[in-house]
This record gives C-alpha cells, structure tokens and sequence, in this order.
C-alpha cells in the first residue's frame, strides 16, 4: 500500500507527485496538481464530466489511476485557451449558448475535441451521438449541438 | 466513492502477470482498460487485495492476420479496433459492433480482452465472438490453452477462467470476402448496455447461403449461438419466408431473463425483431 510516484505532463507542463496507488486521475489533477476546471461527476464512467484527452484520446480521468497516467501527456479543459485567448471551440460554445451551469461543460469540450480530430466535417446525428458522451443536466444540448457544428470548419481550418 | 486500498503492481510480462494472480491466489484483479473494473471499485462493488495491471506489457496490444484468422493481443484498444484498416477488409461485422460499445472515450481505454474476459452477456464483443465462434487464447501457471465461446463464458460475469489465468490473444475467423454482416442492438440511449444485441453474417452462393452465423447479447446469461436458426437460412435459402423463419427460431432459442431495464417476453420480442432486421441489413451488402 506504499505510495507511488507519478510523473507526468500536464498542457505541456512536467509534474511530479506521489499518491496512493487508489487515487484517481481526476482527483490526482484537482487536488495534488490544483487542476480543478476537469470536474468530477458520477464517478463511474457516465456522466462524461471528467473527460481529458490522454496522449491526445478522450478518456475518463474517473476511471484511470492515477498511477496509470505516468509517463502520459495530458489535456485538460485549462490548456485550451493560449494567451489569453479562448480556443476556438470555447468561442463557438459562448457563441452558440453551449452552456448554462458549467457542471458538464470542460467534459464536453473535451469529447467534442476528440469527436472533430476523429470525424473533422460531422453531421448534425455524428455531433449528437459523439456527445451522448456527456450528459447536460440542464438539458441545454440544442446550444451545445450548434456549438460544435459552427466550431468544426473553424478547426479544419487551423489544421490546414 | 472512491476505491479501497489495493497493492497495485504493473506486471512486466505475461509471465510475471500470472506469477503475481498466483500468488495472491483469487485476490487480485487483472486491470487492463477498466471501464468496467474502476466502475466497481470506486462503488466498492470489488475490493480486491491487489490490481495486476496489464497495461505497460507491450506485447499484448496488436492485430495480425494469419492464415485466414485475425488475432488481437488481449490489451487491443476497441478504438484501434474501430479504425484498423485490418478489421474493416476482414472483420467489418466487428467494426460495426465497436461503435455500439460506450462512447468513443470509453473505447479509447476499453479492450478487446478485457471485454470478452468481464462476460457482460450484454455486450457487443462476447457476442461477436460467440457468432464468429473465434477463440481466446489463455495463459495460466501451467502455459497456454486456447478455449472457445462455448466452453469460456458460463453465466453473468463469470468465465471458465481460473484466477491465475490471463486471457491473452482474441482470435476471430476472417469473414468470407463478400460477406453481408450487420450488428444490431436495441438500447434506450446509445452508449448504454443493450437490451437485446443481435450479431450477423451471411455468405451467398448465388441465392443460396452458404453459411449464416448469428449470436444474441442481452438475451440470457451468456451471449447465444443461433445455430438452428442459422440452418434454416442454410437450408431454405435468402427469401423473406426463410429469413422470418430463422428469426422466429431465434426467439424460441433465447433464455432470457426479467430485470430493471426489460421483461423477458419483451427481450424475447427484440430478439425476434432485430434477427429480422439484421438479417435484412446483412443482405443488403453481401455480394455473391
């Protein structure tokens, strides 16, 4: 039950830290490396809330350990903005009214990244199932649909 | 919730993976994607004394085709499976049944052993491989054996496997080239568990079929070959009367059970249905 040591990057940024082998990625980033903008929801892999991208794949951060992310780079919801500026994903959701209480919003993000590096030009049914991902206890999907639908040529923009 | 405490080891090998599940004999877990396992830790569901982590053994993710047979290392992510150019040529039934596992961040973590290992009877893989009728490979403390479907998943969640065996390699028959396939499934938000799953694959000669798999998930407590009702197709034919009559057949062949989510006439009803459906789908793409 010794703790361990976990070395990883977080937005391009090296950490190191120990932990019991038990704690979760999530909680690893909001309390050991002060991360809180990725939120912890259901704990059990539904609610999407806690999603990162890990070597640049959405994945649960609620359903790795900790221990299980050294050696890998990490993206949470605060490497998005540079300079000061929001990515233009985040511009579309502020846009479009992509969001209402926030609970759910960096897992959304987060999976939409993923869904538009995976399917760059979706349909309107792809954004949607890509996003049953992550539930939105406002029910506030419409904004959140039109979001990623108005930030998708943006991206396949920048990627040319 | 968070997890109880565990010793957590990464094993290095494969070897060194079943020497560790030996000696804490039944204690410890294999954690390879945990989309299911952390799940039940962090609820306490499972308070193993010990993790044995699969991860960081190189040798266990890959796919290779072989002879006719396409092999998967155990620790294949379900969404290297989705996009291998391998699974679309040979295995396109397959392919189509990962995109109804979870969402796309479970998938980036989940795996192809570790799905067939947890006997879900609910989910796509066993199924698939019950269809198939592929096999695993499984390392124990006295070397490797390979197990079929049959003689591999027993009841809800539960394997033929002994504690000290690491289920290793996937290996499915590569569909026949022309192959009409179709994974169908019936759940009430996609991502979820099915209610009812349907797997299937015709081959045709000409109008005849030449051979037909089918296998149900969420149908009773281990996905089900459909055999006789495959040979009705086998026998009768591709018309409508046949492919009704083998769906027919696979309602009388499930055993499921009632639970929260459905009652058993009513999983009964979808197996009917979604046989039909997929089946349709299935000729839809085949070419002769």
């Amino acid at each position: 039950m010794n703790d361990v040591t976990v070395r990883l990057t977080v937005n391009g940024v090296a950490h190191e830290g120990r932990c019991p082998p038990r704690k979760l990625l999530v909680d690893f980033l909001r309390e050991d490396l002060k991360l809180t903008g990725t939120h912890v929801g259901c704990e059990h892999g539904i609610c999407g809330a806690c999603t990162i991208l890990l070597d640049g794949q959405a994945a649960r951060a609620c359903l790795l350990l900790a221990v299980q992310a050294d050696g890998a780079a990490i993206t949470t919801i605060e490497g998005l903005m540079t300079n000061g500026v929001l990515h233009p994903l985040q511009e579309a959701f502020r846009q479009h009214h992509g969001l209402q209480c926030g609970f759910c919003t960096p897992g959304m993000l987060m999976t939409a990244l993923d869904l538009l590096r995976v399917k760059p030009d979706p349909t309107e049914a792809d954004i949607r199932e890509g996003l049953s991902a992550v539930l939105c206890r406002c029910t506030g999907y419409h904004g959140i649909v039109k979001a990623v639908q108005a930030a998708a040529p943006l991206l396949r923009a920048a990627s040319r | 919730m968070k997890p109880a405490r565990f010793e957590y080891h990464a094993a290095e090998s494969v070897e060194h993976a079943v020497e560790l599940l030996t000696r804490y004999g039944g204690d410890a877990k294999v954690l390879a994607g945990g989309q299911s396992l952390v799940p039940m830790l962090n609820f306490r569901l499972a308070r193993p004394a010990a993790l044995v982590d699969v991860n960081r053994i190189p040798p266990l993710a890959f796919i290779r085709e072989d002879n006719g047979t396409v092999a998967f290392g155990a620790m294949t992510r379900q969404r290297t499976i989705e996009f291998s150019p391998v699974v679309a040529r040979r295995l396109p039934l397959l392919r189509e049944a990962t995109r109804w596992v979870g969402h796309l961040p479970i998938r980036s973590r989940g795996t192809i052993g570790g799905s067939i290992a947890h006997a879900d009877p609910s989910a796509e893989y066993p199924a698939v491989l019950t269809a198939l009728d592929g096999e695993v490979v499984v390392q124990g403390p006295r070397g490797r054996r390979t197990v079929r479907p049959a003689a591999l998943f027993e009841t809800y969640l539960t394997t033929s496997l002994a504690p000290d065996d690491l289920l290793v390699e996937v290996r499915l028959p590569a569909m026949p080239a022309g192959a009409g396939y179709a994974f169908e499934e019936f759940a009430r938000r996609h991502g979820d568990f099915a209610i009812v799953g349907i797997a299937a694959m015709v081959a045709r000669e000409g109008g005849r079929c030449a051979a037909a798999r089918l296998a149900a998930a969420g149908a009773g407590p281990v996905p089900v070959r459909l055999r006789s009702a495959e040979e009705i197709l086998e026998r009768d034919g591709l018309g409508e009367a046949a492919l009704e009559a083998a769906a027919a057949r696979a309602a009388e062949l499930v055993q499921p059970d009632s639970d929260i989510h459905a009652s058993a006439e009513y999983r009964r009803h979808l197996t009917r249905v979604l046989t039909l459906r997929a089946l349709k789908r299935a000729l839809g793409v085949t070419k002769s």
